[in-house]
């Protein structure tokens, strides 16, 4: 048992890190700095970048792009990331379609599909949730019927309407979980469907979250027409896909690099910021203790995420025991977002989104938008399945209670 | 003991209640809080004139209707529900204290106006530098003949852009800590040299920072003792805490009460989700965090007369039981609303972002925890 860095390992990071800092866009890190919205070609920027360089896709099989790293890398490569705040790349497309695409995908379908992933090219968006399906996810309504067209090809003919759909307003294609069968029990009837989002019948709207951000959208499917083998899997099989697909996207947020980056920011604005008694409040006893637990906390989560890790790559692939790492990891990314509206002091308050910086700034940098932050973070513990179904599947599926 | 409200005082709330609720809508307040001036002057002109609320804590030879603490709990209470952005706080609680406290010449005129609803005022006192220390103050007044010359920033001044006045606190002697050499004054807001920056809160309400560049006053601006106003703003402060804490008791009211509506008309696996006892016992916690909100509200007002140690202990523990249920009520009924408790367009998520703000407000849970455990030391000494 032992956590040392082999020497090529060393010599890994350093090319990480040179390769970011030479080739990280300008022009994003500004707009980040900024906190300003980011376009869609701003997130696709750097996904680009790394399709080029052929590190997009580090967890796929390699003859479809994977990198072939092992965990410790993958592991280095996220840390690098999260220390040289670059943005993520999407998880939709890489990280939640891929896996099931080149799992139960067709030759042809993976053909089709990965490259544009893999590169970016292609947005994708994921239709699962609908307005009476979120936790029950497997009671969703939205329907697809099979027919043959005119051309004598086979289609389906979807309706419905799917909600909290992340960034859809980006989106070219979506992954969409439909209903098949409506005389099968719930989980037998679903099929899992690739939909141009350019297609007729398909409306976004918007959804404003609480901090005032448009990152989730209503999608509406108004007799929406889907070739066949748009299918991924068999018809009333996309269970199965979507249950695998949930694994991935649990594993994947816990956040480890990323939290570990945003404790170090903390202690830097607790560093400026001044306690009531004019010291720096990172010497103040009551808040260095909670940055302390929360340090312990994370530290607790990335040796369990490490043994996952280790886990994985001994052959056995992500189990129920990820949603640990789904529910510790979300609940630190809450406290954090917590202690900085806490750090900022009065100058969390003031709503500053969409105020032109050249007015001069109000409060100190550091405490821009932490209030938003905190509202936001919120999500985490309701979205990727919430923190009470996760605390559920260890029960039954681990506790076997 | 009686915990009970006098009839004026239940006559008040009802008063207050059915104005809300025909005239405070959610749908109207986000359209007002979204408008340029981001309140509605004429609601408070009816607050004024057709419920002659804004008079219900002045005493009656001052044109005020003879109340006390407890009606400005009703009053805030009943606002909190609403997510009432008027700045009753600024003005009565805040600005008739220090008014009615320390009597200066003039002070007659002035809540008058206040009850006629001609005055609004906005607290200026936090600072960049100061975070919750109410002595930490590099604003000076400079005596100058008779009056005094203001310089200085203070920092997110809530409801300043809305305030004919400011209250302004200030350093006229000591270091810039001591707690001699403070003091307070009443500021015209259209005095020159009074400059402000305005933007909107989180929360929905407005704020400024407040430059002061050679402010010039006169010698009645000053409001208490020169350089020994630091008692008197410890108190008008705990007051504005008691009136805080009314203020999140009808919030925290609100998340409750919306929270099981809402799980329990949301079904998902054929039930409603307030069926899962887990969030049954979610939904428990979060009631008995509301009660004992409410438990130390009513100690917290019981206490703003008691000697001023015992006084600021009271209003420091009640603050931290506030804190408290704000984040754990505030945090779960997003929780349990699902993602739905996301969106802008429930009323929940408003709720719960002045809940957090209030956790703030006149000092954190661990500024509150710190100074309580001070005065308990002190106490013992
Ligand atoms: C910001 C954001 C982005 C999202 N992005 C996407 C996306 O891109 N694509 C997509 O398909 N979906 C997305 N979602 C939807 C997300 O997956 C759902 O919100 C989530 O599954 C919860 O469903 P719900 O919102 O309907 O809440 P509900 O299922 O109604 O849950 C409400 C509350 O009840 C609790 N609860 C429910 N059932 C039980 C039970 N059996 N036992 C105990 N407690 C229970 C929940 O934990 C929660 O606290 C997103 C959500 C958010 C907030």
């Amino acid at each position: 048992m032992d956590l040392d860095f082999s020497p090529q390992d060393a010599a890994f990071r350093a090319e990480a890190r040179a390769f970011i800092a030479e080739n990280y866009p300008q022009a994003l890190r500004d707009k980040q700095r900024d906190e300003e919205a980011l376009s869609r070609e701003d997130f696709l920027s750097w996904h680009r970048i790394l399709a080029k360089k052929g590190w997009s896709a580090p967890s796929w099989p390699k003859e479809w792009g994977g990198t072939g790293w092992t965990p410790t890398q993958k592991y280095i490569w996220s840390e690098e990331q999260a220390r040289a705040d670059t943005i993520s790349v999407l998880p939709f497309g890489v990280n939640m379609l891929a896996p099931v695409v080149y799992t139960f995908g067709t030759h042809e379908q993976k053909e089709r599909f990965l490259p544009g992933i893999r590169d970016g090219l292609v947005w994708w968006c994921q239709g699962y949730s609908e307005p009476g399906a979120g936790s029950d996810l497997a009671s969703l309504k939205t329907k697809a019927e099979r027919i043959t067209a005119d051309d004598g090809k086979e289609y389906y003919i979807v309706n419905g309407q799917k909600t909290w759909t992340t960034l859809a307003q980006h989106a070219d294609w979506g992954f969409f979980l439909v209903r098949t069968d409506a005389n099968a029990k719930p989980q037998a009837g679903i099929s899992f469907l690739l939909i141009d989002m350019k297609s007729p019948g398909i409306t976004v709207r918007p959804l404003i979250t609480l901090e005032g951000g448009h990152e989730v959208n209503d999608v509406f499917l108004d007799n929406v027409k889907v070739p066949v083998e748009n299918r991924i899997h068999h018809e009333n099989q996309g269970w199965t896909c979507a249950k695998a697909l949930l694994l991935h996207e649990r594993s994947g947020i816990a956040g480890v690099a990323r939290s570990k980056r945003g404790l170090e920011r903390l202690r830097q604005v607790a560093r400026t910021q001044l306690a009531d008694d004019a010291g720096p409040l990172l010497s103040d006893p009551f808040f260095k203790r909670k940055v302390a637990e929360l340090e312990i906390d994370l530290t607790a989560l990335e040796y369990t995420e490490l043994r996952t890790l280790a886990g994985e790559s001994s052959g056995k692939g992500p189990g129920p025991e990820s949603s640990i790492l789904k529910i510790k990891g979300t609940e630190i990314q809450q406290r954090l977002t917590d202690l900085a509206l806490e750090a900022a002091g009065h100058y969390g308050a003031p709503y500053l989104r969409g105020v032109p910086h050249n007015l001069g700034a109000i409060g100190p940098d550091e405490a821009h938008g932490v209030a938003g932050a905190y509202f936001n973070t919120r999500k985490t513990s309701i979205y990727g399945g919430s923190n009470e179904i996760q605390r559920n599947i260890i029960a039954k599926a681990v506790l076997g209670l | 003991m009686d915990f009970s409200f006098t009839d004026e005082q239940s006559m008040l709330r009802d008063t207050v209640a059915s104005y809300l609720a025909d005239h405070y809508d959610f749908d109207t307040r986000r359209t007002a809080i979204k408008s340029a001036s981001g309140w509605r002057p004429e609601v408070w002109k009816a607050f004024a004139e057709e419920l002659g609320i804004l008079g219900a804590a002045f005493p009656e030879d001052l044109g005020g209707l003879g109340g006390g603490p407890i009606d400005n709990m009703v009053v805030m209470e009943e606002f909190g529900k609403a997510l009432v952005v008027e700045p009753y706080l600024g003005t009565v609680v805040i600005g008739g204290g220090f008014l009615k406290h320390a009597a200066p010449a003039g002070a007659e005129e002035i809540i008058g106006k206040i009850i006629a609803g001609e005055v609004t005022i906005a607290f200026a006192y936090a600072e960049p530098q100061g975070r919750y220390n109410l002595a930490n103050l590099v604003t000076t007044a400079r005596k100058d003949g008779a009056g005094y010359i203001l310089n200085g920033h203070k920092a997110v001044v809530i409801g300043a852009p809305w305030a004919t006045h400011l209250i302004v606190t200030a350093r006229t002697g000591g270091g810039q800590r001591d707690a001699g050499g403070v003091s307070v004054f009443l500021v015209d807001k259209t005095a020159g040299g009074v400059v402000t920056r305005d933007y909107p809160t989180v929360d929905g309400r407005r704020a400024s920072e407040v430059f002061f560049e050679n402010v010039s006053v006169p010698a009645e601006a000053l409001i208490g003792a020169e350089g020994d106003a630091l008692p008197l703003i410890e108190q008008v402060v705990d007051e504005a805490i008691a009136a805080t804490c009314a203020e999140a008791c009808g919030v925290l009211r609100r998340l409750h009460e919306g929270t099981l509506e809402y799980t329990k008309q949301r079904k998902q696996f054929g039930q409603p989700i307030a069926s899962f006892q887990v969030l049954q016992h979610r939904m428990v916690d979060m009631f008995i965090q509301l009660e004992q909100a409410i438990s130390m509200t009513y100690m917290a007002h019981i206490k703003l007369g008691e000697p001023a140690a015992e006084r600021a202990k009271s209003l420091s523990a009640a603050k931290v039981q506030i804190g408290r249920a704000c984040k754990f009520v505030g945090q779960n009924a997003i929780q349990l609303h699902g993602g739905m408790g996301m969106t802008d367009e429930m009323a929940i998520g408003h709720y719960f972002k002045r809940a957090t703000l209030i956790e703030g407000e006149f000092g954190s849970v661990d500024h509150h925890l710190r100074r309580y455990e001070t005065l308990s030391l002190d106490a013992a000494a």
